[in-house]
């Protein structure tokens, strides 16, 4: 074999592997989806929805959890949505370039990458005990917001950047503001983009467990929240908890409980791609 | 009126990118306080020479060495998993696959990374290791091979998407320059393309470790609570995240020594993260600089 | 001394003997698609051995595609299909069995924007040896030698050959890619407008280039600039809309067109 043959061969060598691990990392996911679904589907029913935990795996729901992860996603959205969004318009719109704009960007770009557990110390030390905010929703939800932040920011900036600079300057042109050219075309503009980031965002946000965990997040609580200052529990922990004990009844609950958490994360993530691509298809 | 208005709304969007500013601050602070107040009553040398992490028995030790090293180790296990699939998946995906194929699987291994991390936990305990005792039975229903396993499954598309940007950026031209000489694609990835787009796969991989370092729920559920200074892949250790949870799922006071020590715990491995995050932007940067 | 003969014999091995005189390449009744669009539409030429053949006509007209079907290098574009022979030394370059690789190394290219590799000038210059295989550092070091001396550039570059190719200017960068193409001895060099991103100085180097390099190769130059292709080719073929309209010596073409279209073309009254 020459060294021509010899190289082609290793090209569709590398082929062969380069599909093969694309599929490995396919195949894993979807094993992986079809394992939990053969392991906790028959444990779906109605009941189990709405059921209060116990300490009986059979009687045991997800009420008080499923409650708990509805509440830390509206206040988080609450929170987390204004803020962030601010923030981008002003470093993408407002901020000029210089070393309080370089520093804000590197700063941003180091909160992306801190561990969620570090929030949750943050969220510890800052609205459990200095503000006696205790473990409640409303601590949970502030601690959630400050670890989206970053990636509410980073979204929105992305979006304003791809909205064609035409229409900025058709807008000042007849005369109108600076706010009034961000408020009417181009947060419309962007929209999108925005909302991709954001849905994204909260779908990260519904999967945290160890943050609340660390801030005191229960796994066991008798009630759903019924306001802002209430105990809390969320699917996440709850499954945890699951997976920590040793009868296999709770196992077969943590499987359900996944199917439930994973249908939550994945309709968001579809609903995300879903308005990128429209989205962009508009911006063309 | 109007420039009042306007002023009032820019000072307020300017706050709200503040609030970043004081995130880093406060995590900082937060850390630093309760880290000095931990610090005062246990030496510092001690915490980084010390070999045993026992802070919640009554003979208690303080070396940071076993957390440090269960960390680095699952760490390790995920990477040596994510980078050689990763990156291959990122070559094939921009060097060989048709554009609907690769406009198809991107976003579905994505999805890979939306997975909430207590459900890799739940994959490595009932599934991974199980399957790995059947091969190996002295292995522990706790380790790190099967936690830094699913860990590395979960940060491949780190890996393989952001080296796939980087790598679909490099100008076609470079690649035309390389066929038109008769190298096979192969040879024109690895010789030309991996070389010219290097800085934004570092970037991946960099990102890669510093997600594996902070992930939590795997190693908590999967690798167990036992710190100790080894490198055996096979039995129980305890990563710094998993000690956290640990402390934070029992009763401690606050204000207790065994308290402070998940501070102590944490800025270590904020150290680390910040540390790796602040050199992957600043090649970032520097990259970004040379292709515009 | 040993190992660079061993090396020479087996580069021979490589190269497939027909291929190495210097080749005639026919073609015949070409038509090429992207998906539905038909950008060449049946087109029949020969061209000489040891001849500058330009090809002109106006943007759009087929005659980059034209020249990239003689390495195959349309093949990664989306929806590219061929139809009719081309054959270099009697042998059709679409036919299943051939060897890419081994063709492209035959033929070499030189783009229209100079794009060396992000490596050092050495690098560039041996990246086709090496990735045959080769690595005798002598035999790599006297063929880089040769090729940038051939290329013109040995003297401006020999004291950095470790220095990177970006560094180079613009002119210099093309010149160093005629000697990537030339350090690995093709028979057919395929250049596609190779001076339109250069100055006139660095322009008039690479045609003083080109009017040297024809006593050993087989060249075939696309090209925008009508000067250009009088001064420097022997034979030029018009193309307009995807056919060939005319194709013969070039003093013909430019003084006494058989063709309406061509003479509306090169005396600028279109195009």
């Amino acid at each position: 074999m020459n060294s021509i043959q010899k190289n082609r061969l290793k090209d569709q060598i590398f082929k062969i592997w380069g599909i093969g691990c694309t599929l490995f990392g396919l195949v894993i996911l979807f094993f992986f989806i079809g394992d939990i679904l053969i392991d906790g589907i028959a444990r779906i029913d109605w009941a189990f929805i709405t059921d209060l935990p116990s300490r009986k795996a059979e009687k045991s729901g997800i009420y008080t959890a499923l409650m708990g992860s509805i509440w830390i996603l509206l206040l988080t959205t609450v929170i987390a949505l204004p803020i962030g969004i601010a923030a981008g318009i002003y470093l993408e719109e407002y901020s000029k370039k210089g070393k309080l704009s370089g520093l804000l960007e590197i700063n941003i770009s180091n909160l992306a990458g801190v561990p969620s557990i570090i929030y949750g110390l943050l969220g510890l030390e800052v609205f459990v005990r200095i503000m006696s905010l205790g473990a409640s929703v409303l601590a949970g939800s502030l601690t959630l917001s400050l670890l989206i932040l970053p990636i509410v920011i980073v979204a929105t900036r992305e979006a304003i950047k791809a909205v064609p600079s035409s229409i900025k300057d058709a807008s000042y042109a007849l005369g109108a503001s600076k706010w009034q050219t961000i408020w009417h075309q181009i947060l419309p503009a962007s929209s999108g983009g925005i909302l991709t980031g954001v849905i994204l965002a909260l779908s990260r946000a519904v999967g945290e467990t160890a943050p609340l965990i660390v801030i005191g997040a229960l796994a066991y609580v008798p009630f759903a929240p019924s306001n802002p200052m209430d105990e809390f529990s969320v699917l996440p922990i709850q499954i945890f908890n699951w997976i920590s004990r040793p009868q296999h009844g709770f196992i077969e609950n943590a499987a359900a409980a996944i199917i439930i958490l994973l249908l939550i994360t994945f309709v968001m993530n579809g609903i995300a791609v879903y308005f990128r691509n429209k989205w962009q298809k508009k911006l063309k | 009126m109007r420039r009042i208005k306007e002023q009032i709304i820019e000072k307020s969007l300017f706050s709200s990118a503040l609030i970043t500013i004081a995130v880093t601050i406060g995590i900082i602070l937060v850390l630093s306080v309760e880290a000095v107040n931990f610090f005062s009553e246990v030496s510092i040398i001690d915490f980084f020479t010390d070999t045993q992490w026992t802070p919640l028995f009554t003979e208690k030790h303080f070396g940071i060495l076993p957390l440090l090293s269960g960390t680095l180790l699952t760490s390790l296990i995920a990477i040596s998993v994510a980078l050689p699939i990763g990156l291959s998946i990122s070559i094939y995906l921009s060097e060989y696959a048709p554009k609907s194929f690769r406009k198809t699987v991107k976003p579905l291994l994505e999805l890979l990374a939306a997975v909430p991390t207590v459900v890799y936990g739940f994959f490595a305990l009932i599934v991974v290791t199980p399957f790995l005792q059947s091969i190996y039975p002295s292995l522990s229903g706790f380790n790190s091979l099967s936690a830094g396993i699913v860990m590395g499954i979960m940060i491949i598309p780190f890996v393989s998407s952001i080296s796939e940007d980087a790598l679909h950026a490099v100008p076609s031209s470079l690649r035309e320059a390389s066929f038109g000489m008769g190298a096979t694609k192969l040879q024109t990835a690895f010789k030309v393309i991996v070389p010219a787009a290097s800085s934004g796969i570092i970037v991946s991989v960099i990102l890669a470790i510093s997600r594996a370092i902070g992930e939590t729920m795997i190693v908590a559920i999967a690798a167990g609570q036992q710190p100790r200074l080894t490198l055996d892949p096979t039995v129980p250790v305890e990563t710094i995240t998993a000690y956290i949870v640990q402390v934070s799922l029992g009763d401690v006071q606050h204000g207790s020594l065994e308290y402070r020590t998940i501070f102590a715990a944490g800025i270590t491995l904020f150290a680390f993260t910040f540390l790796l995050n602040t050199i992957s932007y600043k090649i970032r940067k520097k990259y970004q600089e040379k292709y515009e | 001394m040993e190992t660079l003969i061993e090396y020479k014999m087996t580069l021979d091995k490589i190269i497939d003997p027909t291929l190495k005189k210097v080749p005639k390449i026919e073609v015949k009744d070409v038509k090429v698609w992207y998906d539905n669009f038909n950008a060449i539409k049946g087109i029949s030429m020969d061209i000489k051995p040891n001849t500058v053949t330009a090809f002109i006509g106006p943007s759009g007209c087929g005659k980059s595609t034209f020249l990239r079907l003689f390495n195959r290098m349309n093949d990664y574009i989306d929806g590219f299909k061929l139809d009719g022979k081309i054959k270099i030394n009697g042998d059709n370059i679409y036919k299943k069995k051939i060897n890419i690789e081994v063709l492209r190394k035959e033929i070499g290219m030189v783009f229209q924007k100079p794009n060396p590799f992000p490596k050092s000038i050495f690098d560039n210059v041996a990246y086709g040896l090496k990735i045959q295989g080769i690595k005798d550092k002598k035999f790599i070091a006297e063929r880089v030698e040769k090729a940038l001396k051939q290329a013109d550039l040995w003297n401006e570059v020999k004291d950095d050959l470790k220095k990177s190719a970006l560094s180079l200017s613009g002119g210099q960068q093309q010149r160093l890619c005629i000697a990537r193409t030339l350090a690995v001895e093709p028979s057919i060099i395929l250049m596609d407008e190779p001076t339109s991103a250069l100055d006139p100085i660095s322009t008039a180097k690479i045609e003083q280039l080109i009017f040297e390099l024809k006593e050993k190769y087989t060249i075939i130059i696309v090209t925008h600039n009508m000067q250009q292709a009088s001064r420097i080719s022997d034979y030029t073929a018009f193309f307009y809309l995807g056919e060939l309209i005319e194709f013969d010596k070039t003093k013909k073409i430019f003084t006494n067109p058989e063709k309406q279209q061509t003479e509306n073309y090169i005396t600028g009254r279109f195009g």
